[in-house]
């Protein structure tokens, strides 16, 4: 028996963090990469734009409708003669806090549902489940609407409002993860090797369901901020804090005399969600099929 | 006969859906800080104590909570939903005054948006790299993205003040006059915009995934077959392929009614449409709490027909989802 | 009858990989007459399908294409044909049979449908006519309670039965050439007996000629009266399948037969050693070279192996075999 066949060369590869593995595939995403220097600029003008930027958004300084450009105010005036600039940027401020606010209350709420849906099964699933439903049936933003209008436009019930109606999504997403997750050899090692519930639950099998929850928590804080700005833009919101959704709706009548005080805001809005969104997408494509394989 | 079951079925767990949509919305108003006496003394200028009393007893509002809640069901269940202190008028004809315009925005959204959706779908999957296919990437991250009051005022400013086809606000012109097909008209061409603004959201959702089925729906083993019996391009893509990958589309976009609902919430306000959403508004800054009660209860309706429509259009479309 | 009926000559298909083109198929001659029963033999990854679907024009689009060489069919060569052609010989004058069945009906129509179009396609039949005839189809392939069974949902039959189904559409329009690719792979083992009989049988009716496609000595042994042992996209060997089992001249083939010890059995009053081919077939990286492919895993192991690629030596009218050693196989 001649051997004569060949073995390939073994290539040598270097093992790296599941992290690291997975910055360089985010990295490699041009439109991520796009997507996370926008949201980090928003972010710094969000900071440190007021300090420096001090023009109070509701005072009147100057008058009415003048335009983008005219008389140093790169933006213009609103009807009432208030700085653009100021409301951009008081606006991104609240936006942010409550983008990731209401996201958190969002998560925090739909993580626990599917956790413990995905875990108990029996009816302790079938009660959450239909729970789940039944928020789901319900459209969100009336919903919210009737919240906000009964109990007060302050900023922490405007996040409670949008957190309480959006957690349907998470929650399936998790339970999914857990249903999935559960019947992995190593989660019935632990359990063989006597893990409690509790533990089982968050140390076990919740750090394995991490990375499509982590995504669609990013894509949460996208459609918290547009959820806010709707309520704003109806004007359920708190009258002493600017947001871009409210001077989109306070200077809708203009639209004819002066389009950019709702055209400009809008924009904010957009560029703002779109870069989450692409953040979103660059995060599902680093996390998901690699961290899977694990 | 298993689908008469079924639907049975159905329509019991949506019965139950609809009375857990009331328990909530009623407990809800309960919690709130003040209640409807003090809306209608509001709108009196002021009572004193004895007149707050008298109303209270005559709108049951001393009664315990539980009893109170029966009545309000005892009363929907005969399709009595309050009466308005507002608006001067019963809650249910209120409601089924604007249900109509609310009803015919939503889907004509809805069709629009899976019409379209399908078509740039099919047309993108077989060019992936086509212009179709880029259009529907753009979409799907714009249409996401774009607030839809701010894409209805960009349209209305656009379509409407600049280049003026299509009338700003409203329904319809009262100043029109003639026959059916006159009114009918009339009404389509205030239609566009609000429709195309609500439906651009459901078109970036629709598109992109019917393009991704559409995919994978070129790629199986079936068309492989259909085009080894030598059938024509055509007959394979859209007789083979299409109904295929329909069910998901349909699926998604029944689960998509209730945000369908609140998007035209926003649509209504931006172009005075005047349907469900401009009245849950104009009643929620009023305090007008049986208003606000029917609206919701309403759209839970809606949400809960249109889920049993995207049933049965699924049922067409594939025939495993039957009760054969 | 003049000529074969379908002659294959100097065939190469190439597939186009992340490393570059690759003949999947290289320089492949064989000839299959009218009525005849051919078998294609071979481990997956030989290439086997690939002349299947280079036949029927089938590659898949943007990788595989037809690189040299001729496929003619009745005197027309296919290679040269139009796309609208093809269409018209597909489904018509050549069908083809994959190895899911599972998956390969369509599962939103019912199988009468599937059926119907093809007839109604190729052969004009109205609806109703074309409804009829595959009732009648359905009956010859044996499914029981045609009438019935005609307006199910593939979900509602067995794996067996749409394979069945498979074949009614097969032969609906009295191909010339079945091609059946793994027909039983994916089946049970009694189903797979049911299904070579019934293939058998409605040959024998109807004169088709069939082309199988399989890497099962056994199901060679039964079925076919000629066989074609593919090894790395080429032809290893080549001959009648009584003369083939008997005395292989290819050690790759000697190596196949040596693993089904049941048909050497039948055949031969010899009892082999059963022994097992040590290796792994080449990449598609390695297709192609001047050399023979086999060499790494062959017994008779010589430089001329490694250094050139094999000639086709003959052995009586009907035998071949593409090695350097052939006569001491």
């Amino acid at each position: 028996m001649s051997d004569t066949v060949k073995v390939p060369e073994e290539e040598v590869v270097e093992a790296r963090s599941p992290f690291s593995e997975a910055w360089e595939m985010f990295r490699k995403n041009h439109a991520a990469m796009a997507g996370l220097v926008v949201l980090v600029l928003i972010v710094v003008a969000a900071i440190i734009g007021p300090p420096l930027y001090a023009v109070d958004p509701f005072e009147m300084v100057w008058a009415p409708f003048s335009p983008p450009g005219v008389d140093g105010f790169i933006l213009g005036t609103d009807y009432l003669g208030r700085d653009l600039v100021a409301a951009l940027l008081g606006g991104a401020r609240v936006s942010l806090i409550i983008g990731l606010a209401a996201a958190f209350v969002t998560v925090a709420i739909g993580v626990t549902v599917g956790a413990l849906a995905g875990f108990y099964l029996g009816w302790v699933e079938e009660v959450l489940m239909r729970i789940t439903e039944f928020f789901q049936v319900l459209p969100t933003l009336l919903f919210s609407m009737v919240i906000v209008a009964l109990f007060g436009a302050s900023l922490p019930m405007i996040t409670f409002a949008i957190g309480v109606v959006s957690w349907p999504p998470v929650a399936r997403i998790t339970r999914a993860e857990f249903l999935r997750i559960r019947e992995l050899e190593y989660v019935t090692a632990s359990r063989a090797s006597g893990a409690k519930n509790f533990k089982l639950m968050f140390s076990v099998i919740l750090p394995n369901a991490l990375p499509p929850i982590i995504v669609q928590s990013a894509l949460m804080v996208g459609s918290a901020i547009l959820f806010e700005a709707g309520l704003s833009f109806l004007g359920l919101t708190d009258p002493n804090v600017v947001s871009w959704g409210q001077v989109i709706g306070s200077n809708r009548q203009y639209i004819l005399d002066a389009p950019y005080t709702v055209t400009i805001p809008g924009l904010a809005i957009f560029v703002t969600v779109l870069a989450i969104s692409l953040v979103g997408d660059g995060l599902n494509d680093a996390l998901n099929p690699k961290l899977r394989q694990r | 006969m298993a689908f008469v079951q079924k639907f049975f079925v159905r329509l019991l767990y949506a019965v139950i859906l609809l009375t857990a949509v009331l328990v909530l919305n009623f407990s809800m108003m309960h919690l709130a800080p003040g209640d409807v006496a003090d809306t209608i003394s509001q709108s009196m200028g002021g009572a004193d104590q004895e007149v707050l009393d008298q109303i209270r007893a005559e709108y049951g509002l001393d009664q315990p909570f539980l009893v109170q809640l029966g009545r309000y069901i005892g009363n929907v269940l005969q399709f009595n939903l309050g009466y308005s202190y507002f608006f001067n008028t019963p809650v249910t004809d209120l409601i089924l005054q604007r249900l109509p315009a609310t009803l015919l925005l939503v889907f004509t959204a809805q069709i629009m948006a899976l019409l379209i959706g399908v078509v740039l779908g099919v047309i993108s999957a077989r060019r992936p790299n086509g212009l179709a296919s880029h259009f529907v990437t753009a979409l799907a991250l714009f249409g996401y993205a774009a607030p839809v009051f701010w894409t209805g005022i960009l349209l209305l400013i656009a379509f409407s003040l600049k280049i003026q086809w299509f009338p700003v606000a409203g329904m319809q012109d009262v100043t029109v006059s003639g026959g059916f097909w006159v009114h009918a008209l009339d009404i389509a061409k205030h239609l566009v915009l609000p429709a195309v603004t609500l439906g651009s959201i459901f078109l970036a959702l629709y598109s992109r995934l019917s393009r991704a089925t559409m995919m994978e729906v070129l790629g199986s083993d079936y068309v492989r077959t259909a085009k080894a019996k030598g059938l024509t391009e055509r007959e394979v893509v859209y007789k083979h392929a299409l109904k295929n990958s329909l069910s998901p589309v349909i699926t998604l976009a029944g689960l998509q009614f209730s945000a369908v609902i609140s998007g035209a919430v926003l649509v209504e306000a931006v172009f005075s449409w005047p349907g469900l959403g401009t009245l849950a508004f104009q009643s929620i800054i009023a305090r007008d709490t049986p208003t606000i009660l029917g609206i919701l209860f309403f759209s839970a309706v809606v949400v809960i027909v249109g889920n049993l429509l995207t049933d049965l259009a699924l049922r067409f479309v594939d025939p495993r989802m039957g009760g054969k | 009858m003049s000529g074969p009926l379908l002659k294959v000559e100097n065939l190469r298909i190439e597939l186009t990989t992340r490393d570059g083109i690759a003949p999947v198929i290289d320089n492949l001659s064989f000839e299959l007459n009218a009525g005849e029963n051919i078998s294609f033999v071979g481990e997956s990854g030989c290439g086997k399908s690939m002349t299947a679907l280079g036949i029927m024009g089938l590659l898949p689009e943007k990788i595989g294409r037809i690189a040299s060489g001729s496929i003619t069919f009745d005197g027309e060569d296919l290679t040269a044909a139009s796309e609208a052609r093809l269409k018209e010989i597909r489904g018509n004058d050549i069908s083809m049979i994959f190895q899911e069945p599972m998956t390969s009906l369509n599962p939103v129509y019912t199988v009468g449908e599937q059926i119907a179009e093809v007839l109604r396609r190729h052969q004009g039949l109205s609806t109703a006519q074309a409804w009829t005839k595959a009732t009648e189809l359905l009956d010859a392939v044996r499914i029981p309670n045609p009438q019935a069974r005609v307006s199910d949902y593939p979900f509602q039959m067995s794996g067996g039965q749409r394979q069945r189904v498979m074949i009614a559409i097969a032969l609906a329009c009295e191909p010339k050439i079945l091609i059946a690719d793994e027909p039983t792979t994916a089946l049970d083992v009694t189903v797979q007996a049911q299904i070579f009989d019934l293939l058998r049988d409605l040959q024998a009716e109807t004169g088709t000629a069939i082309m199988l496609i399989t890497h099962d000595m056994g199901a060679v042994a039964e079925m076919s009266e000629r066989m074609i042992v593919m090894y790395a996209g080429r032809k290893a060997e080549e001959g009648r399948v009584d003369e083939v089992i008997e005395h292989a001249r290819h050690p790759y083939t000697k190596g196949l037969i040596s693993c089904v010890p049941h048909i050497m059995q039948t055949l031969t009053e010899e009892r082999h050693k059963l022994t097992e081919i040590e290796g792994i077939v080449p990449s598609l990286r390695e297709f192609g070279r001047n050399n023979c492919l086999f060499a790494a895993r062959c017994e008779l192991v010589e430089d001329r192996c490694l250094n050139e690629r094999p000639p086709e030596n003959s052995f009586g009218k009907t035998q071949k075999a593409a090695c350097w050693r052939a006569e001491e196989v």
